[in-house]
């Protein structure tokens, strides 16, 4: 897979038949109905993630606080207002899946738009809060707040 | 041989299915085993028939608490082969009973250029005590390293177990290998050093018959919770003049002799090292718990662990991918540490879950020993009394619908 395509798709951070907003998603959780069967979602929604870069696999973009190894970096997209592309990766299918969830939330906003995001009520609303285990809440938690303080840094350099 | 389908009637937890709906298969005993009904009827009946506090109360329940701890304690005592029951200290379990000694013992005796001998497989609870306390007194760590088949090297014992070792502390069974080192060589061997020797007994005491006496040591530490016992207790044993020589870890309440303004003087062993009040349900529920692998018998335990043992091993070597880490099942306790080509171990715990099967994932508290594996986790299955052949295969099960899940099949 090209390292540019999150360029490509000005859409939609996943492949073209998957939820492209956070509504959408949903909506498709609920139809799913139970834990397992949203799980095994995740799973899928986690092998449409774009490929991470191998030149970004460096100690900066490390995310801590995760049991697994999970990778993130951004570019900006130029525009006004600027808008920030997320690129992550991790070993563990069940935190790419949780990475895709976080692409639909923020990746292709601009520094306004995720730091107005209410992602804890979003986790909430997927039931992601009661199905996760804490070490992976604070995994999940890592890298929200990574994006958080770059969607900071953008905003303030923008502004 | 035990027949573990009999020993698991005796414990509730496995009447219940799971709130999924699958029954129970539960293969993480080395974190913390399951109950069965004597040790929770024995916790019970200290509640509701005679609780009080403990060596305080000149009254009826004040005295039969008392008798019941005692019972605990020779017990324990005959349990290891310990020669005196002053020797057996309630603590909270095997983490507190080495930072006890790590502490009383370590930093009283202790000094620049000793060294504190480990190996390479400590649990994390056998390992930070003695950074601590080498940082504190200038002693150094050294560790005996593992041959590549995941046991003590003993060839290379000599490098480093020298005139300068103060005492050698080990596992009596790796928390993650399996690996039973040769505790009474390695204690003959440290002895003529003059140094101490600590076992930490956490896995081995539930698996292995158990005789400080015979094997020669100084120190053992376990828990209750590993034995089928309750949590929140466990045993410190040590030799009664090298308890005798250390000052109190912990101070407070019944641990005093007498107390002044400026200074106190010490209870005799065991009361010096049981400040405060004990957990004293549990400590008399560990009585029930040791009187529990008693009437089973070690023997008939070993030659359990042996059969799973050798059973999941052979059946995980038929998952695609799949790598154990430790020794040949003849070599080991009921402890099968492994990895997946491809397959991230949170991922394999939250999805055999699903089908039942608890076992753990991550590094087991033994950070150094998983930079020596290349993998930064593993995944661990663990046995006990009530662990069947049945269980092995629906973990393989469990694993081969996992694979699928994660595309990896």
């Amino acid at each position: 897979m090209p390292e540019n395509q999150l360029l490509e798709s000005e859409n939609s951070p996943l492949s073209s038949s998957r939820p492209t907003t956070i509504p959408e998603l949903i909506e498709t959780f609920d139809a799913l109905g139970d834990w397992e069967a949203q799980c095994d979602y995740l799973i899928d929604l986690g092998y449409d993630v774009p490929e991470f870069p191998n030149s970004a696999r460096i100690q900066a973009n490390k995310v801590h606080g995760c049991q697994s190894n999970v990778w993130l970096t951004t570019r900006t997209r130029p525009g006004n207002p600027p808008k920030i592309e997320i690129q992550a990766e991790s070993d563990s299918m069940i935190v790419q899946g949780l990475i895709a969830v976080l692409l639909i939330a923020y990746s292709g906003k601009s520094a306004q738009e995720i730091l107005q995001t209410d992602i804890q009520q979003i986790f909430a609303r997927l039931g992601l809060n009661r199905q996760l285990s804490s070490a992976r809440r604070n995994g999940l938690a890592g890298m929200v707040q990574r994006i958080r303080s770059i969607a900071e840094q953008s905003a303030a350099e923008h502004s | 041989m035990l027949d573990p389908s009999v020993i698991r009637a005796q414990f509730p937890i496995f009447d219940e299915p799971l709130p999924n709906g699958q029954p129970l298969i539960f293969l993480d005993s080395a974190a913390s085993a399951q109950k069965p009904q004597a040790v929770i009827d024995k916790e019970r009946e200290c509640y509701e028939r005679y609780y009080a506090n403990a060596y305080r109360g000149d009254y009826q329940f004040g005295v039969h608490v008392d008798e019941e701890l005692e019972a605990t304690r020779a017990k324990v005592r005959d349990f290891i082969g310990a020669p005196q029951s002053e020797e057996i200290i309630f603590t909270a379990g095997t983490t507190m009973s080495i930072n006890l000694v790590a502490d009383a013992w370590g930093r009283k005796f202790l000094k620049a250029g000793d060294e504190i001998l480990l190996t390479q497989m400590e649990h994390h609870a056998n390992l930070v005590p003695w950074q601590q306390v080498a940082h504190a007194t200038g002693a150094s760590l050294k560790y005996i390293p593992l041959t590549s088949d995941w046991q003590l090297d003993l060839d290379r014992l000599d490098e480093v177990l020298t005139e300068r070792t103060r005492l050698v502390a080990l596992t009596g069974m790796s928390n993650v290998l399996g690996t039973i080192p040769p505790i009474r060589e390695i204690a003959v061997e440290a002895h003529k050093r003059g140094a101490l020797v600590l076992v930490d007994g956490a896995q081995s005491v539930p698996h292995l018959a158990t005789n400080v006496s015979d094997l020669d040591i100084d120190f053992l530490a376990f828990s209750a919770h590993k034995l089928y016992g309750p949590s929140g207790v466990g045993v410190l044993w040590g030799r009664r003049q090298l308890l005798e020589a250390i000052d109190p870890f912990l101070c407070g309440g019944h641990m005093i002799s007498e107390v002044f303004w400026d200074h106190s003087t010490w209870a005799a062993i065991p009361a010096k090292f049981e400040a405060g009040t004990l957990p004293i349900a549990q400590a008399i529920a560990l009585g029930a718990a040791v009187d529990f692998v008693t009437g089973i018998g070690m023997p008939a335990i070993g030659a359990h662990d042996a059969d799973i043992t050798a059973y999941a091993h052979e059946r995980l070597a038929t998952v695609p991918g799949l790598r154990i880490f430790g020794p040949e099942p003849a070599r080991k306790g009921p402890i099968i540490s492994f990895a997946i080509e491809g397959i991230h171990p949170q991922d394999l715990a939250n999805l055999v879950d699903r089908k039942g099967v608890a076992v753990r994932h991550g590094h087991h508290c033994t950070m150094p020993l998983h930079s020596l594996f290349g993998v930064p986790a593993t995944t661990r299955a663990s046995g006990g009394v009530y662990t069947t052949r049945g269980d092995i295969d629906i973990l393989v099960e469990a694993i081969e619908f996992a694979r699928q899940k994660l595309r990896r099949a």
